[in-house]
């Protein structure tokens, strides 16, 4: 309660919510200002969306509320579901954090942003649209490119957000709230709609919570911060004052990690012989054909990728999503036929290899992927998810060995033996990332892909997650292949980093070098968008 | 203070299972007991309404209605069962096979299944009998055919959603082969799916089952049926009204219990998802 100004736009007083009989929300109290901007922080299970939810009042049904919040003064906390149906998009704007799932996908951008302000307002369909238009304009839409007769798959993901903020902006709230609006997307994108939002927030007098977990975002934008902690604020005050001297164990906690770089030791770069090497992949998709006569030229998401991975080494291939790293990814771990080019794992063709010889490369190569809920087959329990790549050994260890090693495992990566029989469902996002991690290590590969494996972590346990891949590499010489559209997270990791831009390889070199002096235009971008605290 | 904003609808799923219990049961327990022969005739006491010796009255030639239905209930259950087996067993593999090899065999699958569902039911299904006779198993071929093609959209459609997960590339990653992720990893996390499917399925099978029989293409007397029951019952709705309510009646609940049970567990299913 530092800052606020005299008559806060709004006003939280001893918040505590619990869903059944667990409280989640504990004596919580907030102040927003016209025209601030509130980085409400924390890690996922913290509190922040259901803080969100509360002031939009969309609690779940089985959840209880005390304390009061005001907007403008005015208690909400006792308006019944259709006084708050008003409020809602009038008074209150939402920003999710999936676009697409905002968004009707079988309606125009146009007729959605319409549709919110004829819920509204009693304007007349036209008036609706031209509204609708200008506000698609205001967002950085405007009727030439995007035309408001669009469809939200047309879109991409940085376009469909802004049609969501379009949505949530159209009868200029006082307030919008926005729950991670960036996290799915590029550092570019997330750039832009960044600051799209700073200027709404700015221009129009208009309140702004900002619900996030990155620290470097909330540095870039925000005027004041909460810091949420298991329900709690832990500490509150304006951003550049608390980001210096924050006293909370767990506030430090955050920032040493989203500062911090793994240790390691020197790279070792070009003297180990080389592990996996890839020549001029080229990866082509059928477009959709849209006449009869002829097909349509097919898309070229790779085009002509050549990279090597020497023994213990790692190397970051960065790039946005469309850039044709995923595409790429399948190809190395030869899930997918590439339409040309080789892959060639320990000296051997990899990318042809069929039966027998398939299956003993594959012993080499193993992947850890982006989504750590949907990695594992939820009906299998841990031992069995982690020892299913003994699939590929030619005599199989029986169980008791399996079961030792599954142990040694699962303790390696920081778990304990005990968690063998339990289901992916009991852990955390951080902690099925160290089972994919024991899963990729069973078959004692010589590689390891991984394919944006930290996306979806909180800062904190992706500082954890990175490190214990580091002290990994160390002691058991692997070699990584780590795709990520993080550069944060490549910088601090990689030996060597390759940048990705429509399907080819734009520049590459020893990971500092491309960050310091970067020489491709669109490294200099990436980096340029990267938000990065100082 | 919260807000309502989805109450469990579970009334439906309860009651849905409520019925389809006691018809199944029903169909089971008329198998060693009902209150007189079904097929026992006695002139004498033909077309009574409902009294206390026969509850839900007699039929034009003396036989105990009440009786009949359940001896009946075996025909419709069985019919119904043995027709979704036929559909599940037939159309599960083409929908996974489809969906795990994509590009011809998906198209030469669901293509094969397109003209099942082009032909109006009920045409191949007389076709079937026309050809074959009828009777009860020709009624289980015909209705099973009819639910292959449902099984194989279905199956496939939720496997093409399980092929897009990383466990599906992590198990391909751990070297295993189409066939093997399709029984270990795609088919037990879409039982619940299917198991939907089935239970709508089954109650389309009651009411085929008893359509057939009504046109006399189902099961053939002295097998009871309430098809067969209805047929017999029309010609005399003037003279005693009752005789079509109760098995009509039957079915009417049956097939209502089995789409309030199939909706509820579809419901179910798409919350936990």
């Amino acid at each position: 309660m530092t800052s606020a100004s005299a008559a806060p736009l709004l006003r939280i007083d001893a918040l505590s919510v619990s869903i059944g009989a667990t409280p989640i929300l504990k004596n919580l109290s907030l102040a927003v200002g016209a025209g601030e901007i509130l980085g409400l922080v924390g890690a996922s299970g913290s509190g922040k969306t259901l803080t969100a939810l509360a002031i939009m009042q969309l609690l779940p049904a089985n959840s209880t509320l005390t304390g009061e919040i005001r907007l403008r003064g005015e208690l909400l906390t006792g308006k019944s579901e259709s006084e708050m149906q008003s409020v809602r998009g009038r008074d209150l704007g939402l920003v999710f954090q999936e676009p697409m799932t905002a968004l009707n996908p079988l309606m125009q951008i146009g007729d959605q942003v319409a549709e919110t302000i004829r819920l509204h307002r009693s304007v007349s369909a036209a008036e609706a649209a031209c509204a609708a238009r200008e506000t698609l304009e205001l967002v950085g839409l405007p009727g030439g490119r995007a035309a408001p007769h669009l469809l939200p798959y047309e879109l991409s993901g940085g376009e469909r957000q802004r049609v969501a903020i379009a949505m949530a902006v159209a009868l200029n709230p006082p307030l919008l709230i926005a729950d991670e609006p960036t996290t799915a997307l590029d550092v570019g994108t997330q750039a832009h709609v960044l600051r799209l939002l700073q200027e709404l927030a700015h221009s129009r007098g208009m309140g702004l919570i900002l619900v996030t977990h990155d620290l470097a975002v909330v540095a870039l934008v925000t005027d004041r911060v909460a810091l949420l902690h298991q329900g709690e604020i832990v500490e509150q005050g304006a951003t550049a004052q608390l980001l210096r001297h924050l006293q909370h164990p767990y506030g430090r906690a955050l920032l040493a990690a989203a500062r911090s770089k793994p240790k390691r030791s020197a790279p070792r770069s070009g003297t180990a012989p080389p592990v996996l090497e890839v020549r001029d992949i080229v990866q082509e998709y059928p477009r959709r054909r849209r006449s009869l006569g002829r097909a349509p030229a097919p898309l070229r998401a790779v085009d002509g990728v050549s990279l090597t991975v020497h023994a213990g080494e790692t190397v970051g291939v960065v790039g946005e999503s469309g850039s044709g790293k995923s595409s790429l990814l399948r190809v190395i771990l030869a899930l997918e036929g590439a339409r040309g080019g080789d892959v060639i794992l320990l000296g051997e063709g990899f990318s042809d290899a069929r039966g027998r010889r398939l299956r003993r490369l594959r012993r080499g190569i193993q992947a850890v992927f982006q989504d750590p809920y949907g990695s594992f087959d939820p009906r299998w329990s841990v031992e069995r998810l982690i020892a299913e790549p003994y699939f590929l050994l030619d005599a199989p260890p029986d169980a008791a060995t399996r079961r030792r090693s599954v142990a040694g495992l699962l303790e390696l990566v920081g778990l304990s033996a005990a968690d063998a029989r339990r289901y992916p469902h009991e852990f955390s996002g951080g902690q099925r990332q160290r089972i994919a991690i024991a899963r990729a290590l069973i078959t004692e590969p010589a590689v390891i892909a991984f394919d944006e494996a930290v996306s979806a972590l909180d800062a904190l346990v992706r500082t954890q997650i990175l490190e214990l891949l580091a002290q990994l590499s160390e002691r058991l010489g692997l070699a990584y292949l780590f795709v990520s559209h993080d550069l944060n997270v490549v910088r601090s990791i990689a030996d060597r980093t390759y940048v990705m831009q429509h399907g080819r390889i734009v520049e590459h070199g020893p990971t500092e070098a491309i960050f310091t002096s970067p020489h491709h235009a669109y490294t200099r971008a990436l980096i340029a968008a990267a938000p990065i605290l100082s | 203070m919260s807000i309502r904003r989805d109450r469990p609808r579970r009334f439906g799923l309860i009651a849905g299972a409520a019925l389809t219990a006691f018809f199944v049961a029903v169909a089971v327990a008329g198998q060693f007991w009902t209150p007189y022969d079904p097929g026992a005739m006695s002139i004498m006491d033909r077309l009574e309404a409902p009294n206390l010796r026969h509850w839900f009255g007699t039929d034009q030639l003396g036989r105990d209605v009440l009786s009949q239905l359940l001896a009946g209930a075996k025909t419709s259950v069985g019919v119904a069962l043995l027709s979704v087996i036929i559909g599940a067993l037939v159309g599960v593999p083409l929908g996974l096979m489809a969906a795990a090899r994509r590009g011809a065999v998906d198209e030469l699958i669901m293509r094969g299944n397109d003209l099942i569902f082009a032909f109006p039911s009920l045409l191949l299904a007389i076709l079937i009998t026309a050809a074959f006779g009828p009777g009860a198993v020709n009624a289980i071929i015909a209705i099973g055919i009819f639910n292959i093609p449902v099984f194989a959209r279905v199956t496939r459609g939720g496997a093409l959603q399980l092929w897009t997960r990383d466990f599906s590339s992590a198990a391909r990653v751990a070297g295993k082969g189409p066939v093997r992720i399709s029984l270990e990893h795609v088919l037990p996390n879409m039982v619940g799916l299917l198991i939907v499917q089935a239970t709508i399925q089954f109650s389309l099978g009651v009411m085929a089952e008893a359509g057939l029989s009504y046109v006399g293409l189902g099961a053939q007397p002295p097998t009871p049926s309430w098809g067969r029951m209805l047929n017999e019952a029309q010609t005399l709705t003037a003279l005693s009204p009752t005789l079509a309510l109760f098995p009509g009646l039957a079915v009417l609940l049956f097939v209502l219990g089995l789409n309030l049970l199939g909706d509820g567990l579809r419901r179910r299913q798409e919350r936990s998802e």
